[in-house]
């Protein structure tokens, strides 16, 4: 006891403090899961400010869309949110024919409709295995993958590629349907459908994973719309934004889903609405498998598209948030400027809103649940 | 309470014109377009979020466009509340430096899109916390410019 007093005479307790410091997380980090660079400063474990540093893999997508014909411009944008190929794929489609007016045929939108919905169920699977493993589990990363290769097959067999699909363009899709593809698409939904009560009995109720989740870096509604954050991370904050439910495109019309939206923002909320989303997807899949009609699988288009002059703005919901590609045009074959508005950028930047107080391996947690991909970011 | 307005393109230019009539409206494909310059764009915005009738809260997307007249920035945005949707744009007066006031006190999204449309158009933004380069290198020029010349002509146009 003597020993201690003595020490507090030289050092006073109350007035031992830790300086501020800076630690970079990343670029290569394996919780950033891709080439992103935090600058985080912190006091102790405490995290005091959170910047992105981020350009690692900036690869002008909109400045090369300047020199590209209409139909060569989707092939670049599977290169952003890899994730969501197709749906971005989609909505530059989409775009385009809107701009020119066409009407696709009913089978392009239930054949888009469909592969959005596997897209977002990979997106979402491969998110869950990759942040579960940030969170510790390493079994996740096994389960995921292997269910997430039933999809990948699925879209192998229907255009070729796994992860680049490359497969809407504008006017239609590339090829029809393999004539296994709903047979697939089936067995699909039967066997995940039993696997995804699996998925919450190893994470969703473990206590570990609720003690580093629930509380935890809670974003406000109105926070989550100041700063643009969409997808499901601004839906667990009660942001209604759902562009499928708002302003349907292709078959979204035809079917019935519910927009979950969440009240508390924390982690915990974030992880819940992509499970959430996932039974929706597959219902969403169940309610359109058999009713494909009948019919083209593109639109007459002509070979080289020419987009009247103006403004044209087409909103998708990816498996992010909200992508919106802008088109100007000044009636040539390539346009004049095409921004991406993508999803993760908006979201990553309200991390350090919310991560402010938090222990960095909340931040941890945070980034997980936000489910960033760094090549949506840099663009 | 909050009570919901929707308004229609038409609607929305009625409102605005009678406010605003020195701004120019534009019906654009989709959206009411306005076009303001820099000495009222922060008065503009401001009231675009503060009306209840208007209530624009939501800022979707904004981009830095090099138009053949002015290098602009166009803003889309959106009420989560009342649903309606409009574009507004900002146009620069000087070509050689090129300012226009921060929105990002009023929406803070507007911060990181605004550094974007710095690093890669030049627009500079008075009052913003932290305008630095987003993507790349001091040394670089400014790639979306309409003017800017592609040392390897990878792009051209």
């Amino acid at each position: 006891m003597t020993e201690l007093t003595e020490l507090e005479k030289v050092i006073p307790t109350d007035t031992i403090k830790t300086d501020e410091y800076l630690v970079n997380m990343g670029p290569q980090h394996p919780s950033t899961h891709g080439v992103l660079r935090l600058l985080v400063k912190l006091e102790g474990e405490i995290v005091h400010n959170v910047q992105p540093d981020i350009g690692y893999i900036h690869s002008g997508i909109e400045k090369m869309s300047e020199a590209l014909s209409y139909t060569q411009i989707p092939h670049l944008t599977d290169r952003m949110d890899y994730l969501s190929a197709h749906m971005n794929n989609e909505a530059v489609a989409l775009c385009v024919e809107n701009a020119l007016q066409v009407e696709v045929p009913e089978r392009v939108k239930y054949i888009r409709t469909i592969m959005s919905e596997l897209q977002r169920l990979a997106s979402h699977q491969l998110w869950w295995c990759a942040s579960g493993m940030d969170l510790g589990a390493l079994t996740t990363f096994f389960y995921g993958l292997r269910d997430r290769e039933d999809i990948l097959d699925i879209f192998e067999e229907t255009c070729g590629a796994r992860l680049t699909l490359n497969y809407s363009l504008p006017g239609g899709v590339m090829f029809d349907i393999h004539p296994n593809f709903q047979r697939k698409v089936k067995d699909f939904i039967k066997k995940f459908r039993k696997k995804l009560p699996e998925y919450d009995k190893l994470i969703t109720g473990n206590v570990i994973f609720t003690e580093r989740t629930k509380g935890v870096g809670i974003l406000t509604k109105e926070d989550a719309i100041a700063f643009g954050v969409t997808g499901p991370t601004g839906r667990a904050s009660g942001f209604s934004c759902d562009v499928r439910k708002h302003i349907p495109y292709s078959a979204y019309p035809y079917v019935k889903f519910e927009e979950k939206l969440g009240t508390e923002g924390d982690c915990y909320t974030r992880w819940v609405m992509r499970m959430d989303e996932m039974w929706e997807s597959l219902s969403i899949i169940e309610q359109l498998i058999d009713n494909i009609p009948e019919g083209d699988y593109t639109a007459k288009m002509k070979g080289v598209i020419k987009l009247p002059e103006g403004e044209f703005y087409q909103r998708v919901e990816t498996a992010r948030g909200e992508l919106g590609v802008y088109i100007i045009s000044d009636g040539k074959k390539n346009p004049y400027r095409v921004k991406f508005r993508s999803p993760g950028f908006s979201n990553l930047f309200a991390i350090n809103h919310i991560a402010k107080g938090w222990k960095i391996a909340d931040l941890v947690a945070i980034m997980a649940t936000f489910d960033l991909v760094i090549p949506d970011i840099d663009r | 309470m909050s009570i919901s307005t929707y308004m229609t393109n038409e609607e929305l230019t009625t409102f605005l014109s009678v406010k605003f009539p020195e701004a120019e409206f534009r019906q654009g494909s989709q959206y009411l377009e306005m076009i303001v310059t820099n000495s009222t764009l922060h008065m503009v915005a401001t009231f675009l979020k503060e009306t209840r009738e208007l209530a624009f809260d939501y800022l979707m997307c904004l981009s830095g466009v090099d138009f053949p007249e002015f290098l602009t920035v166009v803003y889309h945005l959106e009420s989560t509340s009342n649903k309606h949707c409009m574009v507004l744009k900002a146009k620069t007066e000087n070509r050689e430096k090129p300012v226009l006031d921060t929105v990002c006190d009023i929406w803070p999204t507007a911060e990181f899109h605004e550094r974007e449309v710095f690093d890669l158009l030049g627009v500079k933004f008075n009052y913003h916390p932290d305008l630095r380069r987003l993507f790349l290198g001091d040394e670089w020029g400014f790639p979306l410019r309409k003017d800017y010349v592609d040392d390897v002509h990878i792009v051209e146009r």
